[in-house]
């Protein structure tokens, strides 16, 4: 390990600093004895069990885990399709203009997404709720899978495909026996990212909800209008918790396959 | 190695195994195959040769299935297999990257093509092993593609591309990837396994040592067409043309005209006040025609005084020497500027070497040493 010099101590430093000391400061008070936000009166998990006592959080968590479950699932398909089309697909009429289209969603602005889809959704007179949010998010994160699928399919050998058609593969079960389980990395990642992202999402579940439906961003931005309570503080930390954890198990996920890979090189290496 | 006696090809009763009638393969305005017809027979270990963009991997991928030809059929045993999808047909093949599922075991990669066909349990696990022994793999059975040695991958592909017993199997630039001395053993390892095996080989190579070893047929190729189909030694020996006695072996090409001496003697005017060479065809040339006599180097002998007997005798000064170990290649230029290159084996050391730079020598060869071609 090299030592870092002052200068790069510093800069390192003053950087996670700016990142991190305000989620440090949020969890610090989650567990805060007092109803002040910023006042510190000694510890407590109070406030967590006060959390998993209000049936409106409750209800409100459960609708995001839900929405989260079934948009990133049904982006996950989507986007593995489109992304199969676009680097499999040869070149078909219009695919520069389809393959542009399928990643503005990226660089639309939420508010502009949301809106178009509420007015698609009042205009066929669908009433608003899971169902309404789970189609938005469906919408905005399917470009994200489908970038994170191509650009492992980009570099998947073509062959191994008309290997398993050679061997007495239907289109489709070549797909089913060889490409997916190559390629599941990306997939995962791209459930992941979705999952994520339909987690986080504020603006667009607002436009598309209805009275019955409320996620979590959604009732933690309202009740911030009425004043931060520490429940929220709690229910914050829970949430950077769980992500935390999902991206520390990816990584590990990734880097173990690639220990695992170069172990396996060393080793054939050695034996030939 | 193929007995002197299998050569269905010079059988009229034979029926061929593959027959190309008339195909022609485009790719948008780019005709990569241009009407041909071509017979393959069943045991036949073929190979297609050619410089890249010859058109040799289309017609192996037009008969795995890959791509179907615009124009004209291809049969296998009688059947037109043109539209036929690749897992629909008694063909397998053998990919230059191996494309071995690296998700799967050596094992599992063997019997994937026989689970697809829904084989009993017991039936697979069998065939697996003895693909195995073939191959010399049994050892490596547990592990995955990425454990094994490019050599062992290249066993694995084949041992799977066999395993469904094809009528057919083909090999894309099968040892393109291995180390010189591990390819040479794997040609015979090849030969071996074709012969055991009883499998018709259809090879793509662009190496024409690797066709000329494994072939019992070799179809050179250029710009989507055959220039010549014939055995690896007549395709040496009795090149049709100048492309494939030029891209077969080193070959020394005199251009000159020729004069019709009967008994299917010619004399050779081919430079000015260099004496005329004698050379025997089959071939008629009609008196003053161009023509092109072809020349191996190592037909030609090299000597420091004029040969008495020779029927071609030219004088000339040494101007290189590459010397290759076993062989040393001299290039020797004739007044007119010319090189014809020379051929001798070394089996005395090299200090005891007769010629050095700058050398008069007298090269020589006889009236059937060369091949008399017209284009």
């Amino acid at each position: 390990m090299n030592r870092l010099s002052w200068f790069n101590t510093v800069s390192l430093t003053l950087g996670f600093a700016f990142l991190y000391i305000p989620m440090v400061i949020l969890i610090i008070f989650s567990f805060n004895e007092s109803k002040l936000v910023t006042v510190w009166a000694g510890f407590s998990t109070k406030w967590y069990g006060e959390l998993f006592r209000d049936q409106a959080f409750l209800n409100a968590a459960w609708v995001t885990l839900k929405v989260a479950v079934f948009s990133s699932t049904l982006a996950t398909v989507l986007g593995t399709m489109a992304a199969y089309v676009m680097v499999r697909g040869g070149r078909f009429a219009g695919r520069t203009l389809f393959s542009g289209m399928i990643y503005a969603p990226l660089v639309m602005p939420e508010v502009i997404t949301g809106l178009s889809l509420l007015l698609l959704f009042i205009g066929i007179g669908l009433d608003r709720g899971v169902f309404t949010i789970v189609l938005a998010h469906t919408t905005f994160s399917m470009c994200y899978v489908s970038v994170v699928v191509s650009s492992r399919l980009v570099t998947f050998d073509r062959s191994l495909e008309e290997a398993a058609l050679d061997l007495g593969c239907s289109p489709a079960e070549a797909f089913r026996l060889v490409t997916l389980p190559i390629i599941a990395p990306a997939v995962i990642s791209g459930w992941l990212l979705a999952f994520t992202l339909s987690l986080d999402d504020l603006v667009i579940a607002s436009f598309t909800a209805g009275p019955s439906a409320t996620t979590l961003p959604m009732k933690i931005f309202s009740s911030v209008r009425l004043g931060v309570s520490p429940k929220i503080n709690a229910l914050s930390t829970i949430m950077i918790a769980i992500v935390t954890v999902g991206v520390i198990t990816a990584s590990l996920i990734t880097k173990s396959s690639v220990a695992r890979q170069r172990r396996a090189e060393q080793e054939a290496a050695r034996a030939s | 190695m193929q007995s002197s006696t299998f050569e269905p090809w010079n059988d009229p009763e034979a029926t061929p195994l593959i027959r190309f009638w008339n195909v022609t393969k485009k790719f948008g305005d780019f005709t990569a195959i241009h009407d041909l017809s071509l017979e393959i027979f069943e045991r036949e270990f073929f190979a297609l040769l050619g410089p890249s963009g010859c058109g040799k991997t289309t017609m192996m991928r037009m008969l795995a299935g890959f791509e179907e030809p615009t124009r004209g059929t291809i049969e296998l045993a009688g059947q037109d297999i043109a539209h036929v999808p690749p897992n629909k047909r008694a063909v397998n093949m053998m990919f230059q990257s191996y494309a071995l599922f690296p998700h799967l075991t050596v094992w599992d990669n063997i019997a994937f093509g026989l689970r697809r066909d829904r084989k009993p349990k017991d039936e697979i696990a069998a065939r697996v092993e003895e693909m195995l022994k073939l191959t010399r793999l049994e050892k490596f059975a547990r592990r995955k593609p990425d454990q094994i040695s490019g050599g062992q991958r290249q066993r694995v592909a084949l041992a799977r591309s066999l395993a469904k017993a094809p009528k057919l199997l083909l090999l894309d630039e099968p040892l393109g990837a291995l180390d010189a001395k591990l390819r040479q053993d794997t040609q015979f390892e090849l030969m071996d396994i074709q012969e055991k095996t009883g499998t018709t080989f259809v090879i793509v190579t662009h190496d024409q040592e690797e066709a000329m070893t494994v072939a019992s047929r070799i179809a050179v190729m250029d710009e989507g067409r055959l220039m010549q189909v014939d055995t690896p030694d007549r395709i040496y020996e009795e090149p049709g043309s100048v492309y494939v006695a030029d891209f077969i072996g080193d070959v020394n090409i005199i251009e000159g005209r020729a004069t019709p001496q009967g008994e299917g003697s010619y004399r050779i005017d081919w430079a000015e006040g260099q004496p005329p060479l004698t050379a025997r065809s089959e071939r008629r040339l009609a008196a003053g025609q161009t023509c092109y006599l072809a020349i191996r180097p190592e037909k030609v002998a090299i000597t420091a005084d004029r040969p008495a007997d020779a029927a071609n005798a030219i004088q000339g000064k040494v101007h290189d020497i590459a010397y290759l170990g076993n062989l040393s290649t001299y290039h020797v230029r004739l007044a007119d500027g010319q090189i014809i290159k020379a051929q001798t084996s070394n089996r005395r050391r090299i200090a005891r070497r007769q010629f050095t730079w700058e050398d008069t020598v007298w090269l020589s060869w006889t009236a059937t040493a060369g091949v008399l071609l017209e284009n």
